[in-house]
C-alpha cells in the first residue's frame, strides 16, 4: 500500500491534466489507468479523428479543387487503411507524450482499474492505495447503442467510433445514426474515402447544438458532397444482418428503408460510474446517471472525493475536463482558483468546413427573451478565404443590444476552430463587440470576418 | 479654441471628486464662473465652475463618474466647433511623463494649456454601438445628448493623474468594459464597487448587487428601519463607500492604524436597573435570574437597533450594516478570553438573554463551544465590573466597529434634583471604529443606552 496526496482515477485529458497540476504544486500524486494515458481523446476520439479528417480535407482539395489551383493530378484514389494506420501514429505518439508527462512531473501512473474504497482509499489490482488529500474521478464515457430499436452496438455491422477508427476500408455505404460533433465528422471522412452516406438525426437539424444558420451551411454542404442528409428523422426498426442492415427512418411522416454496409452509431455516449465503488464510498449519481458534484467546487458526495470531466456532467468535452482538473488540483493545494464559466466553453466539429461557437445560439437568445443584435460576415467577402478557395461560411456575432456584450459567436469557416477564441478571450474579459473591432486585424486574414462581424453588429460593416 | 474642463483640487485634500450632477448641459451656452456641475469631495459637495466662455461641446465624463484631480471631464468651445471625445492627446502628453510636466501644474486653474486643448483631428474610438463613427465634421453640440461612455475615456485620465502625481494619486480602477459601459449608463461609481474578477478586477456581475441607481452618491444612509422579521436574504445591507467616508478611513487609520479608534465614555445611574433587577430576581425565586449584564445586553441590543450605523462591519471596501444584532459577550476563561454570541439579540427578551448568557458563558469556560457559537458577532460587549474596575477601553474585535467596555456599579455621592444622595453608578466606555463610526454618531448611541438603562422601562417600550 502506496500513500499520495491525490489519486486521480482515470488518466484522459481530465485526470491526467489535473495530476499535472496537482504535481506542479508540490503533491505527491497518482494517475490510475487501465488502458492507454490519454484516454478516449487520444486514443479513439479528438487526437485520431482530427487525423483522418486530415487525410479527408487533402483528399476532397485534390480532387475537387486541385485543378484550379494549377495542379495535374490523375488517378487520385483514397485508402482508408493507410489514413487510418496514420492516425493511429498520431495517437500513439501522443500517448507516448502523456507517458513522458507523468515521468516529466515525477507522477506515479497505476496500471490497472481503479475501485474506490471508503476513506479516501483506491484499490487497483490487489493493492490498496491511499490518498492523504483527495481522490479524484475522471473515468470519463463510452459510446453506446440504441438496443431499444435493435442497434446494440455488435461491432461488425453496427459499430461506434471504437471500430470506425480500426476499419481498414471505408464501407461502400454507411448510415450515421446521430449528427452532433461525432456523426458530421465520420460522415465528413467517410464520405470523402468513397462511402455513401446517409447521416440520421432525430432533431430537426443536424448539429443540433449549434446555432441554426452553421447547420444550414453544413446540411448544403454535405449534401453538395453527395450524402443524404435526414434531419428529423427517426429510426424506427432496424434489421441487422450478417453483412447488412436495414433501417426504416421516418422522416416528415414518410418511412423510407435504407439499406447500409454499416450503421455508425454517434448518439451520444455513458459514463463510466459501474464496477469502481461509488456507491460504497459515498459517491452519488444524479438522475441522468453522471457523478453528483457541487459545480462550485466539483466535490462529490463524498468529503474528500472530487469528479471531473465527462463523468461529471456536461458538456462532454476534453477541454472542458483538463480545465475542471486544474481547478480541482489547485483547489485541493489550498488555492481559490478563478470559478470555471461552463457558459465560456467553445464547442468545435471538426468537420469541412469547420463549425465552431462560444455562448449561447440566436434561439437560445430568442428564448430568454434578451434584447439583441446579430452580425454577420461572409467568407465571400473575405479577401484571404477567397484566395483559398474557402468561401464557404461565415461569422455571426450576437451582440447585447444596450451594452454590446458578446452574448454568443458562431464561425463556419475552414479555420474556425483556431478563430473562435479570439471571440472566447473577449468573452471571458468581457470586451464587447466594440473592443474586439479596436483591435487591429492583419490583412488579410480569416480572423477580419471576426471584426467585420462585430462592426456588422454596430451597422458599421465595412467590406459588404 | 476649445478649452478643457478639467476636475479641480477642491478642497487641500482632494484626489478625485464625483461628478453629482451636471448643471450645463451640452450645447448650453457658459459664462466665467457659471456654476458646470456640482462635484463631491472627500469633505462636501462643491460647485465646479466655468473658467472659459463658450459653449458646453461636450461631457466626457457622466453624473455618477469618478474623476481624479486634473482629469478631463468636458470642452468648453464655439458652437459648432468639433471636439475630441476621447481626448487621445491627453492620453499621449500624460502617459508619456517627458511630455507630462507642461500639464502638471495645471491642475488648480481649471483649463488646460492651449497646446493641449486643441482638439484633434483623430476620429475618436468608437461610440456605442448605434451610432456610425464620430465624424469630425459633425457639430458635436446639436448632437443629442450622447450616451455616457465617459468612463472609458477617463481611464486615460485616471493614468495620467497617477503619472503627474506620483504615489499619492487615485488607483486606477480595474473594470472589464462591459462593467464600464453598463457602470457608465447607470451613473454607477466604479470606485465603490468591489470587483470579484481576477486581480479585483470589477466584472458585470459586481455590479448586479450594486443597487439601483447612484446608490454611491446617497449611501450614506444604512437600510431603513429595521424589521422585526429579516429574511435570510436580507441580514445585512452592503454600503459604498463614499468619498468622505474613503478620506476618513484611510486618513484616521493612517494615524491610529490599522483601526483608528476613538473612545467614548459616559456614567450611567444604575439605581432604576438595580431595582428591577432585584424585583424580578425576587419574583423568579431560584430560576431565571437576571444578572446586571444581562440587562447591559438587552439595553445595548435595543440600542443598536435604534442606531443601525453603530451595528456595522468595516469591509475595506464597504461598510455592512447588519439587520440583526448579534452580541458578542466576552468570557474570560482559564488562559485568555472568548465571545460567545447572542444571535438576534434585538428580537430576545430578557429571560432569553438571561437563560443563554448563562449557558454560553458556562459552556465557553468548559470550552464545550462550537465555533459557530463564538463567531460572527456583530457588536461586543465585555465587562469587568465584576473586578471592581471602575472604567477601561476594549479593544475592537474585527470586523465589528464597536465594543462597549462596561465598569463596576459603584455607590457614589451624586447630584440628584439639587442635592447630594448616594446613587448606585457605573462608567461604560465604548471603542469605536472611526472608519464606520463618527463621534457623533456614536455618542447618539451612548445617549440612548444610558436612557434605556436609567429608564428600563423603555426596554420593554
Amino acid at each position: 500500500m502506496a500513500q499520495f496526496d491525490v489519486i486521480v482515477v482515470g488518466g484522459g485529458p481530465a485526470g491526467y491534466v489535473c495530476a499535472i497540476r496537482a504535481a506542479q504544486l508540490g503533491l505527491a500524486t497518482a494517475v490510475v489507468e487501465k488502458d492507454k494515458l490519454g484516454g478516449v481523446c487520444v486514443n479513439i476520439g479528438c487526437i485520431p479523428t482530427k487525423a483522418l479528417l486530415h487525410s479527408a480535407y487533402a483528399l476532397n482539395l485534390i480532387t475537387h479543387d486541385a485543378k484550379a489551383l494549377g495542379i495535374e493530378v490523375s488517378g487520385v484514389k483514397g485508402d482508408y487503411g493507410v489514413a487510418m494506420k496514420r492516425s493511429r501514429q498520431v495517437a500513439d505518439q501522443n500517448s507516448k507524450g502523456a507517458e513522458f508527462l507523468m515521468k516529466k512531473h515525477k507522477i506515479t501512473v497505476l496500471k490497472g482499474m481503479g475501485e474506490l474504497q471508503p476513506g479516501r482509499k483506491v484499490k487497483v489490482g490487489n493493492e490498496v492505495h491511499e490518498a492523504k488529500k483527495a481522490v479524484v474521478i475522471a473515468t470519463g464515457s463510452r459510446v453506446k447503442g440504441i438496443p431499444q430499436i435493435g442497434l446494440e452496438i455488435n461491432k461488425t455491422t453496427v459499430i461506434s467510433s471504437d471500430e470506425a477508427l480500426f476499419l481498414e476500408k471505408a464501407p461502400a455505404t454507411l448510415a450515421i445514426v446521430g449528427a452532433g460533433a461525432v456523426g458530421a465528422e465520420f460522415a465528413d471522412i467517410f464520405a470523402a474515402f468513397g462511402s455513401k452516406v446517409t447521416l440520421i438525426e432525430a432533431l430537426p437539424r443536424i448539429l443540433p447544438l449549434e446555432d441554426a444558420e452553421s447547420s444550414e451551411v453544413i446540411a448544403k454542404s454535405y449534401r453538395k458532397r453527395g450524402m443524404t442528409v435526414l434531419a428529423g428523422a427517426k429510426v424506427q426498426k432496424a434489421t441487422v444482418g450478417a453483412a447488412e442492415v436495414t433501417l426504416e427512418v421516418e422522416a416528415g411522416g414518410k418511412v423510407e428503408k435504407i439499406t447500409v454496409e454499416k450503421v455508425l452509431m454517434a448518439a451520444g455516449r455513458a459514463v463510466n460510474t459501474e464496477g469502481m465503488g461509488f456507491k460504497e464510498a459515498g459517491v452519488e449519481l444524479t438522475d441522468r446517471g453522471f457523478v453528483k458534484v457541487d459545480l462550485a467546487t466539483l466535490e462529490t458526495t463524498a468529503q474528500g472525493i472530487y469528479c471531473i470531466g465527462d463523468v461529471a456532467g456536461p458538456p462532454m468535452l476534453a477541454h472542458k475536463g483538463s480545465r475542471e482538473g486544474v481547478v480541482v488540483a489547485e483547489r485541493i493545494a489550498g488555492h481559490t482558483p478563478h470559478p470555471i464559466r461552463y457558459d465560456n466553453v467553445p464547442s468545435v466539429t471538426y468537420c469541412h468546413p469547420e463549425v465552431a461557437s462560444v455562448g449561447l445560439t440566436e434561439e437560445q437568445c430568442q428564448e430568454k427573451k434578451l434584447d439583441y443584435q446579430v452580425g454577420r460576415f461572409p467568407f465571400t467577402a473575405n479577401g484571404r478565404a477567397r484566395a483559398s478557395l474557402e468561401t464557404d461560411g461565415f461569422v455571426k456575432v450576437i451582440r447585447d443590444k444596450k451594452y454590446g456584450e458578446i452574448l454568443g459567436a458562431h464561425i463556419v469557416a475552414s479555420h474556425a476552430s483556431e478563430m473562435i477564441h479570439e471571440l472566447g478571450v473577449a468573452r471571458e474579459n468581457e470586451f464587447t463587440v466594440e473592443e474586439v473591432d479596436l483591435m487591429i486585424h492583419a490583412h488579410p486574414t480569416l480572423s477580419e470576418a471576426i471584426a467585420e462581424a462585430c462592426l456588422d453588429s454596430m451597422g458599421r460593416v465595412m467590406h459588404i | 479654441m476649445a478649452t478643457k474642463i478639467v476636475m479641480e483640487a477642491l478642497s487641500p485634500t482632494m484626489e478625485e471628486g464625483r461628478v453629482i450632477e451636471w448643471k450645463k448641459q451640452e450645447g448650453d451656452p457658459v459664462a466665467i464662473g457659471d456654476v458646470l456641475a456640482e462635484v463631491e469631495t472627500d469633505k462636501a459637495v462643491m460647485e465646479l465652475v466655468a473658467r472659459s466662455a463658450g459653449t458646453l461641446l461636450k461631457h466626457l465624463v457622466a453624473a455618477g463618474a469618478t474623476v481624479p484631480v486634473s482629469a478631463p471631464m468636458g470642452w468648453i468651445g464655439q458652437a459648432g466647433e468639433s471636439v475630441d471625445g476621447g481626448s487621445p492627446q491627453a492620453k499621449a502628453s500624460t502617459v508619456n511623463p517627458s511630455q507630462g510636466s507642461g500639464g502638471s501644474g495645471e491642475r488648480s486653474t481649471g483649463t488646460a494649456p492651449p497646446a493641449e486643448a486643441k482638439p484633434a483631428p483623430v476620429p475618436a474610438p468608437s461610440q456605442p454601438s448605434s451610432r456610425p463613427a464620430v465624424q469630425p465634421s459633425a457639430p458635436p453640440a446639436v448632437q443629442p445628448p450622447a450616451p455616457p461612455v465617459p468612463v472609458t475615456l477617463s481611464e486615460a485620465a485616471v493614468l495620467s493623474a497617477a503619472k503627474e502625481k506620483g504615489p499619492v494619486s487615485a488607483e486606477r480602477i480595474k473594470a472589464s468594459p462591459l462593467a464600464r459601459k453598463i457602470a457608465g449608463e447607470r451613473g454607477l461609481d466604479l470606485g465603490a464597487v468591489a470587483g470579484s474578477g481576477p486581480e479585483g478586477r470589477i466584472v458585470k456581475r459586481d455590479l448586479d448587487t450594486v443597487s439601483g441607481e447612484r446608490s454611491a452618491v446617497s449611501g450614506t444612509a444604512p437600510a431603513g428601519p429595521l424589521t422585526a422579521h429579516p429574511s435570510p436574504l436580507t441580514a445585512f445591507t452592503d454600503t459604498p463607500l463614499t468619498q468622505i467616508r474613503k478620506t476618513i478611513a484611510k486618513r484616521l487609520a493612517q494615524s491610529i492604524g490599522p483601526i483608528p479608534t476613538f473612545y467614548l465614555t459616559a456614567r450611567v445611574d444604575m439605581e432604576r436597573v438595580a431595582e428591577a433587577r432585584e424585583a424580578l430576581n425576587a419574583a423568579a425565586g431560584d430560576q431565571g435570574k437576571v444578572s446586571f449584564n444581562d440587562i447591559i445586553l438587552k439595553a445595548v441590543a435595543t440600542a443598536l437597533q435604534q442606531h443601525p450605523g453603530c451595528n456595522a462591519w468595516w469591509q475595506d471596501d464597504h461598510i455592512r450594516y447588519w439587520h440583526t444584532v448579534d452580541i458578542g459577550m466576552a468570557v474570560a476563561i482559564e488562559d485568555g478570553l472568548i465571545t460567545p454570541v447572542i444571535r438576534g439579540a434585538q428580537a430576545k427578551s430578557l429571560r432569553e438573554i438571561a437563560a443563554e448568557s448563562r449557558d454560553l458563558a458556562t459552556r465557553a469556560r468548559e470550552r464545550k463551544l462550537k465555533p459557530e457559537e463564538y463567531t460572527g458577532s456583530t457588536f461586543s460587549v465585555s465587562n469587568l465590573g465584576m473586578f471592581d474596575i471602575e472604567h477601561f477601553t476594549a479593544i475592537i474585535n474585527p470586523p465589528e466597529a464597536g465594543i462597549l467596555a462596561v465598569g463596576s456599579i459603584a455607590q457614589v455621592p451624586a447630584v440628584v434634583n439639587g442635592q447630594v444622595q448616594i446613587r448606585r453608578q457605573m462608567r461604560m466606555t465604548m471603542s469605536c471604529d472611526h472608519r464606520v463610526i463618527d463621534g457623533a454618531s456614536g455618542a447618539k448611541f451612548m445617549q440612548t443606552l444610558s436612557l434605556l438603562l436609567e429608564n428600563p422601562l423603555a426596554l420593554v417600550w
